[in-house]
């Protein structure tokens, strides 16, 4: 009996450690799931006028996709084409242009094609540290001014339609 | 030469210890930049991750640094302006975890094993000192003994 417990120790231990490497360090749990947006208030690129904010996002009454990216960053092209197929289905998406210049954000959009109802422009980056943004693109799913999900990284193609979707449609629900 | 290759590995080992964000918008008073040089050694740099933002190069931890600055400018406590990180960031964004609920096997696991190992000597320990005080042998025991030597001497 006495044989077993080292056993048993090792096996919990190794266990353990089996479960801790094939965790993904680079993704970091949201601590907003299920918060209200910070507050914030965007003006839409290139302009003063006043684009999006916590408010605006609150009064929608559909599930909407808020989409940090930049056109300094590589994968944002990858995941482009899952956002025009987002728009194409019919979802809002309101994106952020972190840390961006007003004239690359528009060639980005116009070489690439436009999926975003509203563009903000976050120039100095601080509406990415109120989400707790720390890489892009990053993809937030609301419902009535609450964050449901936070997607890190690039929407993969082998993600869109068993991960994303299904997670914007139960929280459409 | 062994004095010069100490000095050099002495600046090598405590650059890390020595070092300061260094930003242009640092706060001109220095009780403050120094207090806020402190917290953001206990912050986590997200893009890195083992490095405090204090140690990082990453655009993000500059901005994080800033906002430290900023906080503190504001008035705000040491406690405040960790909590403005982990509510945005979580936990994960402080390099020594708090002591909670959550975190307490963390803390404790390294103790656990330590009394598991002492536990394991003192049974090692123990059974050796059965073995040590042996049964003595019966005179029958002694006489073949003593007969096996004496033949041993024989040859």
């Amino acid at each position: 009996m006495n044989k077993f417990i080292p056993f048993a120790i090792f096996c919990a231990i190794s266990s353990a450690l089996y479960v801790g490497l094939s965790l993904n360090p680079s993704n970091i749990p949201s601590e907003l799931i299920n918060d209200p947006v910070p507050e914030f208030a965007l003006s839409e690129v290139g302009s003063d006028i006043a684009s999006f904010s916590s408010e605006t996002i609150a009064t929608e009454e559909d599930v909407i996709i808020m989409n940090f990216f930049a056109s300094w960053c590589a994968p944002c092209y990858v995941e482009h084409p899952f956002l025009m197929e987002l728009k194409n289905r019919g979802y809002k998406i309101y994106g952020v242009a972190y840390k961006d210049r007003a004239r690359n954000i528009t060639r980005f959009l116009e070489e690439q094609g436009n999926p975003y109802d509203h563009v903000g422009a976050d120039e100095n980056g601080r509406v990415g540290i109120e989400f707790g943004v720390y890489g892009m693109p990053e993809t937030y799913i609301i419902k009535n001014g609450i964050i449901k999900y936070k997607h890190i990284g690039p929407i993969l193609e082998m993600q869109f339609e068993d991960e994303f979707i299904p997670i914007l449609e139960s929280a459409r629900r | 030469m062994r004095i010069i290759a100490t000095v050099i590995c002495f600046f090598a080992m405590s650059s890390a210890a020595l070092a300061v964000g260094v930003d242009e918008g640092r706060l001109a008073d220095p009780a403050q930049e120094a207090r806020a040089q402190g917290l953001m050694k206990q912050l986590r740099c997200l893009v890195c991750q083992n490095e405090s933002i204090v140690d990082s190069n990453a655009a993000l931890a500059k901005d994080l640094r800033m906002i430290v600055r900023e906080r503190i400018t504001l008035g705000e406590s040491d406690e405040q302006v960790l909590d403005f990180m982990t509510s945005r960031y979580g936990d994960w964004v402080l390099l020594k975890p708090p002591f909670e609920g959550a975190t307490i096997v963390l803390w404790f696991s390294p103790l656990i094993l330590l009394l598991i190992g002492f536990y394991v000597i003192y049974h090692n320990l123990k059974r050796q000192k059965i073995v040590a005080t042996a049964e003595p042998l019966s005179a029958d025991e002694q006489t073949r003994l003593k007969k096996l030597l004496a033949d041993g001497d024989d040859r």
